[in-house]
């Protein structure tokens, strides 16, 4: 025996198939549906966890040195995730610890004056670092070789202009943040790219080019590092990051080619 | 000059009118992170009673932000009118409240004080009151805009509908749209924050909602939310603006980093008003703020972040917008933490407009990284319900999939329409009973297959 409906359905379910905007969930009276409740909720949930779970630094690290990278980690001056919600300017800079620790090391461990400095940072989703910082940085390694070389700095409670310390103390011509992004309801795990040239300390989002929402649903690894090259050509070109330097990747047939590295190292810095 | 309040045995000093209104402030985390707030919690006690004993004449004299530094300033204090003022110029803030809530004050007593009123002079009273102050005085107030339809009438209340798309794909967007007025909402504006800012795609965006308008014969207004020299722009090549939309703040340094002036805006309220496109009125601007802004562009010149949104409203009303929101929750806890400041700052931006006589309207929102969820939004808007205001935003099921922030459903009003016997705009009421969306009474009619919205989301 089948029981009455109770809840009215919209009678333009098709408009799903066009948007993933939650259309057309019908009502209970006047009021969302049991089911959407619990649906919204368990999105919620997931992007509250992805803000407010720690990065796993060590399992993070291990899964990278088994890809193949060096590591180096570092904390910011924000000593736990409530901290770092309240005072973003303390997610802007290193730990002393990390800071003397980095100095201290770096000569050992990467050339003077690097060409590129990698920080993967937790940022806002540490659920969106360690499922796409690894196979990122995989996708990179056509473009630039040397990656295998370069510790990769993996930095905890990290804003974006964290990596403009820790480029500055490394004397790196370019730094790419790595970090997670404010989750989405429908997307808790969406990687940023910032790329900023030059770093030091002081800089602002005006001095960076910005790659969004990377994630398989979203750019996925490869054509995300193919923007990220392209950028990191064109601001070697320019001689700086930030507004002056446009996206026209999608439009450009200069682009290099993942199979022919030689071409991105070739470009002389302007 | 210096403000002092000496509690037991401790003497309390604020250096001058900024410093009090920042310490009287409040608790909310922009504030420490800028370093303003009060140090205890009796500080900030200190400060309210120091503050209502200010005389409100002592505000046309001390500005919060230097008025040689500052056009937002210079425009407060310039437009000044005396005469509105003179029925409260004898008052202290302290007496400002008392005076809000009695009987003396109602709809047109209110509204005849508006232009008497500094932004600072309403700030400072909102931090004397409790929430329930906020709202009794603001549902008091009465503010109606007009363009094709007429928003703010007693007992209304209306919603923007916000279609928004990840890549502004039209099919995408008029899903969104075709679900909201299935839902009975838009009367406030159909409403897009576009993912680009280039003018060709904005144009397109233009034209897809004014010509679904156009053939439906909506009796409501369309706004693609870019800079307003895009619109600017759109406008100079024929393309369909009934409204101009602007982000402004408190600060003539933070309306800088969002590339705007007195100016510009003037230019741009001008240049739509001369379209003459409203049917029945010509309310053509559209701003949003937020608690915030100022300081995040470093702009804050040390003042409170709710002092400088109430600034942003001084701009505002020179140019009697149809709409201005205050996206509260929009900006992150930095600023506002948590379900408990986003609920005050939302009760105060929207009893603080409403008392210089603006049209409040509320995106009653938050973030993810914020500590709230959707019991607070519930929370939220039926105060602001309660309160009288004039419109919230309308987004399928909560869920912006563009800004990635969750406001308010289409579902949301209609439990507000039910628990607080809200209506729609009169003359959007008519089109969706003329259109069998809603009966005489607003009540949402089952739809088949006579419907010709449903005909047209068919075909999409």
């Amino acid at each position: 025996m089948s029981k009455p409906a109770i809840v009215t359905p919209d009678p333009w379910l098709r408009l799903q198939s066009l948007t993933r905007a939650r259309v057309a969930l019908g009502r209970s009276g006047v009021s969302l549906p049991t089911r959407e409740v619990l649906r919204f909720g368990t999105a919620h949930a997931q992007a509250r966890d992805a803000v407010h779970q720690a990065l796993d630094v060590e399992a993070l690290q291990g899964e990278l040195h088994e890809a193949g990278f060096n590591t180096f980690a570092v904390h910011s001056q924000a000593a736990d995730r409530g901290v770092y919600l309240r005072r973003p300017d303390w997610g802007r800079r290193l730990a002393p610890e990390s800071a003397d620790a980095l100095a201290q090391q770096a000569p050992g461990m990467w050339p003077a004056a690097p060409k590129l400095a990698i920080v993967v940072a937790d940022g806002l989703s540490s659920l969106a670092t360690r499922s796409h910082a690894q196979p990122l940085l995989e996708a990179l390694v056509p473009y630039f070789p040397e990656l295998y070389r370069l510790p990769v700095v993996v930095a905890t409670q990290a804003r974006v202009a964290l990596g403009d310390e820790i480029g500055h103390i490394l004397g790196a011509e370019q730094v790419v943040v790595m970090i997670g992004e404010r989750p989405g309801l429908s997307s808790p795990d969406s990687l940023g790219l910032y790329l900023t040239a030059q770093p030091r300390p002081g800089l602002t989002d005006a001095n960076r080019n910005c790659i969004s929402n990377v994630r398989p649903e979203g750019l996925p690894y490869a054509e995300a590092a193919r923007k990220l090259a392209f950028l990191i050509a064109g601001a070697r070109r320019l001689g700086r990051s930030g507004v002056d330097l446009k996206d026209d990747s999608d439009s450009h047939a200069l682009l290099p080619d993942a199979a022919d590295p030689p071409a991105l190292e070739a470009t002389p810095p302007a | 000059m210096t403000y002092t309040c000496t509690l037991g045995l401790r003497r309390y000093a604020f250096g001058d009118l900024k410093n009090l209104l920042a310490k009287a402030s409040p608790l909310r985390s922009g504030d420490m992170l800028a370093g303003v707030a009060a140090a205890s919690e009796e500080e900030r006690m200190a400060a309210r009673i120091a503050l209502a004993d200010v005389p409100l004449a002592r505000f046309l004299q001390e500005a919060v932000v230097p008025y040689e530094e500052d056009e937002v300033t210079r425009l407060i204090l310039d437009g000044h009118d005396a005469l509105a003022f003179a029925p409260v110029a004898g008052l202290t803030v302290g007496e400002l409240r008392d005076w809000l809530l009695s009987d003396a004050a109602d709809a047109d007593s209110l509204q005849a004080l508006a232009p008497g009123l500094t932004p600072e002079m309403v700030a400072a009273v909102s931090k004397l009151m409790r929430n329930q102050d906020l709202i009794l005085v603001a549902a008091k107030c009465r503010v109606v805009t007009r363009f094709r339809n007429t928003l703010g009438l007693p007992g209304r209340l209306a919603v923007r509908l916000q279609p928004n798309h990840p890549t502004d794909d039209p099919k995408g967007i008029a899903a969104s749209m075709l679900d909201g007025l299935l839902y009975g909402v838009g009367d406030a504006v159909i409403g897009i924050n576009p993912a680009t800012d280039s003018l060709p795609a904005i144009t397109t965006l233009l034209r897809l909602i004014d010509e679904f308008r156009e053939q439906y014969d909506v009796p409501t207004q369309s706004c693609v939310l870019t800079h307003v020299t895009n619109t600017i722009r759109a406008i100079d090549k024929g393309a369909p603006v009934d409204l101009v939309f602007q982000s402004i703040g408190g600060t003539e340094a933070v309306n800088r980093s969002f590339g705007v002036s007195a100016a510009l805006l003037d230019e741009a309220n001008a240049a739509a008003r001369a379209l003459g496109r409203g049917s029945v009125g010509n309310n053509v601007m559209y701003f949003e703020t937020g608690q915030g802004s100022a300081l995040s562009a470093n702009a804050h010149h040390g003042a409170d972040q709710q002092t400088l949104e109430a600034r942003a409203y001084g701009l505002a009303r020179r140019y009697q917008p149809l709409l201005v929101n205050t996206v509260v929750g929009f900006i992150g806890p930095e600023y506002l933490y948590d379900g408990k400041q986003i609920i005050r700052a939302g009760l105060e931006d929207h009893f603080c407009g409403k008392l210089l006589g603006l049209p409040m309207g509320c995106d009653i929102c938050y973030t993810n990284h914020a500590e709230a969820d959707q019991d607070d939004m519930d929370t939220l808007l039926t105060l602001l319900g309660v309160a009288g205001i004039n419109f919230i935003i309308g987004v399928p099921g909560a869920d912006d999939i563009m800004l990635n922030y969750q406001s308010t459903s289409f579902h949301d009003a209609l439990y507000l329409r039910r628990v607080l016997d809200r209506r729609r705009a009169p003359e959007f009421e008519d089109w969706l009973e003329r259109m069998g969306i809603a009966d005489y009474r607003g009540e949402l009619l089952p739809q088949g297959d006579t419907q010709p919205l449903l005909a047209l989301a068919g075909r999409l």
